[in-house]
């Protein structure tokens, strides 16, 4: 397999899992913080903030990676001040490629996070309270630790919805070769050529080893995290 | 002393609920949906008034007019939950000494926690749950502790189980406690004050013994239920027949197995049904007890029931007879007659030290 794949397709590959690693990372507080005032606060304006994060689910990728452009390009709203505040760039370039992986992964990791807030009852939080325990201890000794299996399936989503993000990755940072081109628009590229089937391949055979390990992976953190409530 | 007075409207509902606990337990007791949760969630500081002042002892936990609002955590105050709200994620002990570590080697023992230490939660049975719970809360060495229907999730071997741990923490340690019940026996056993909560108001309070015999709480606390609670000293055993006798102040009252050590108190419950009244000293029954008592009042229920106010002494019971014989005996206020108690009315689950 090594032989099919060309310097530009493990390229490629490399990027891709750095751009859906960088994502969900980033991404991963965030979401944690705002499923955490979507499950347990009620707020003016909480329907409007679900209906915002949601929004990136449903509306075309395109529209999303056009949107990024617009706001993040180096004449956009906030792109112009990130790059004559910081020097930053994002618009083709790979960290372009992460925050377009990172926007469109978001709703999934709030739904999930926000799934295993509402599994954990908020009566052991007032049970800890009345322990004497802070806000704080109470969030890192007590929610935290229970509503972990939500968090670890709200990142593995996120990762693997971040991996194969197509439309506003493209929209937003193009695919250019070595800098911005992931592993679904490297196949993209390979289809428009004729002869690259071997490539396309090997790119599709390595995507599914990369989903199934994400999936392991999880499932094996899960059960560990099932059997310490079990107390085996 | 604990000084109770919360106003709040949650939805429809207007709780106004304002009663003073001296030191020992006071039952909070009502049906579902009277509001009793809500009281000590207030108390507990998880619940904000809208109006009213709550204080323990010196120390002022909320006052609506100054605007003073503690935190549960700033509060001191041990609660156990109905559901006694184990951290599923941590072990026995570490669930103990979540709150802090006072005392934790007798806790631990008179708790009989030893062999759970290690263990998570979810390995543990109902009752083995709720002792950790009262542990759990011990440990915080709060000032006060509160009990919402510790025992109402659990069968009655395992109420039997819990119960002794609950009488030996109001007469060796000495917490005040405030306990949500809506079981009689549960408070005629445990309490010391009684607090009647209805519809989000209290319509009695006083000393447990008092508002239990008294006829206005009989629709209160339900026909079944009703029922006078005294304080007697063991007198006497009749060994051969396995009888322990009582003396309180009305006479004497002989109940059948061994209780207690002589000279010991024990609180009794007598239910107002299983009570029969005499209006001449009776001849040739087999009930053992018979009482000569002077009707001290007369109350009318909404069923074919009367409830009567009965003196024995200093101490007050609590008769119900059909409308039907209170006329054709001709019942009266003032009236000394006879109260008929058998002896096996009176059952181990209403029997407390």
């Amino acid at each position: 397999m090594m032989d099919t794949l060309s310097q530009d397709e493990w390229m490629a590959i490399w990027l891709s899992l750095r751009v859906a690693f960088v994502a969900t990372l980033a991404a991963l507080p965030v979401a944690i913080w705002i499923a955490y005032i979507l499950a347990r606060k009620t707020f003016p304006g909480r329907q409007l903030l679900n209906g915002l994060v949601h929004l990136p689910l449903v509306l075309p990728p395109v529209v999303t990676g056009y949107l990024l452009l617009v706001l993040f390009g180096q004449q956009g709203t906030i792109g112009s001040v990130l790059y004559q505040t910081f020097g930053i760039t994002l618009a083709f370039r790979w960290t372009g490629a992460a925050l377009a992986a990172g926007v469109m992964a978001f709703p999934l990791m709030v739904r999930a996070i926000r799934l295993g807030f509402e599994a954990v009852d908020a009566g052991l939080e007032d049970a800890a309270a009345t322990l004497g325990a802070s806000r704080w201890r109470i969030w890192r000794t007590v929610t935290l630790p229970l509503v972990a299996p939500g968090i670890l399936a709200g990142a593995i989503l996120g990762f693997a919805k971040a991996l194969g993000e197509f439309g506003a990755t493209i929209t937003f940072v193009a695919a250019i070769p070595g800098q911005t081109q992931t592993i679904p628009t490297a196949i993209y590229g390979l289809l428009q050529v004729p002869g690259s089937e071997p490539a396309v391949l090997g790119l599709v055979v390595v995507s599914i080893i990369l989903a199934m390990g994400a999936l392991l992976v999880s499932e094996w953190l899960a059960r560990r995290m099932a059997k310490r409530l079990d107390g085996k | 002393m604990i000084s109770v007075d919360v106003r709040k409207r949650m939805g429809e509902f207007q709780l106004d609920v304002q009663f003073d606990a001296p030191k020992g337990v006071t039952a909070i007791f009502g049906r579902s949906g009277s509001g009793k949760t809500s009281v000590v969630n207030a108390v507990a500081g998880l619940l904000r008034p809208d109006a009213g002042r709550i204080a323990v002892g010196d120390t002022v936990l909320f006052d609506g007019a100054a605007g003073q609002h503690l935190l549960p955590q700033e509060r001191r105050i041990g609660y156990v939950f109905q559901d006694a709200r184990l951290f599923p994620h941590m072990n026995v002990m570490r669930n103990l000494s979540y709150g802090g570590n006072h005392d934790a080697a007798r806790v631990i023992e008179v708790l009989g926690l030893e062999q759970f230490l290690d263990r998570m939660p979810s390995r543990l049975s109902g009752g083995e749950r709720q002792r950790v719970a009262l542990g759990r809360a011990l440990m915080r060495n709060p000032q006060l502790l509160l009990l919402d229907e510790p025992l109402a999730a659990l069968d009655a071997p395992r109420k039997a189980e819990i119960l002794p741990f609950i009488e030996r923490l109001r007469d060796e340690v000495k917490t005040p406690m405030l306990y949500v019940s809506h079981d009689v026996s549960e408070v005629a056993r445990l309490a010391t004050t009684l607090v009647v909560i209805e519809g989000g108001r209290v319509t009695t309070s006083g000393p447990v013994g008092k508002v239990l015999s008294q006829p206005e709480t009989v629709p209160l606390v339900g026909v079944r239920a009703a029922g006078a609670v005294i304080e007697t000293k063991v007198a006497g055993r009749l060994l051969d027949d396995g009888l322990t006798e009582l003396a309180f102040s009305g006479g004497r009252l002989v109940l059948p197995g061994i209780l207690g050590v002589l000279g010991q108190t024990i609180r009794i419950r007598i239910p107002a049904q299983d009570v029969i009244l005499a209006t001449e000293a009776p001849m040739g029954l087999s009930a053992l007890n018979v009482l000569a008592v002077k009707i001290t009042r007369i109350e009318e229920g909404r069923g074919p029931g009367v409830a009567v106010g009965l003196q024995a002494g200093e101490d007050h019971l609590l008769a119900r007879v059909t409308r039907r014989s209170a006329l054709r005996m001709a019942l009266a206020e003032g009236q000394q007659i006879y109260a008929i108690i058998k002896a096996t009315s009176v059952g181990p689950e209403d029997i407390g030290h």
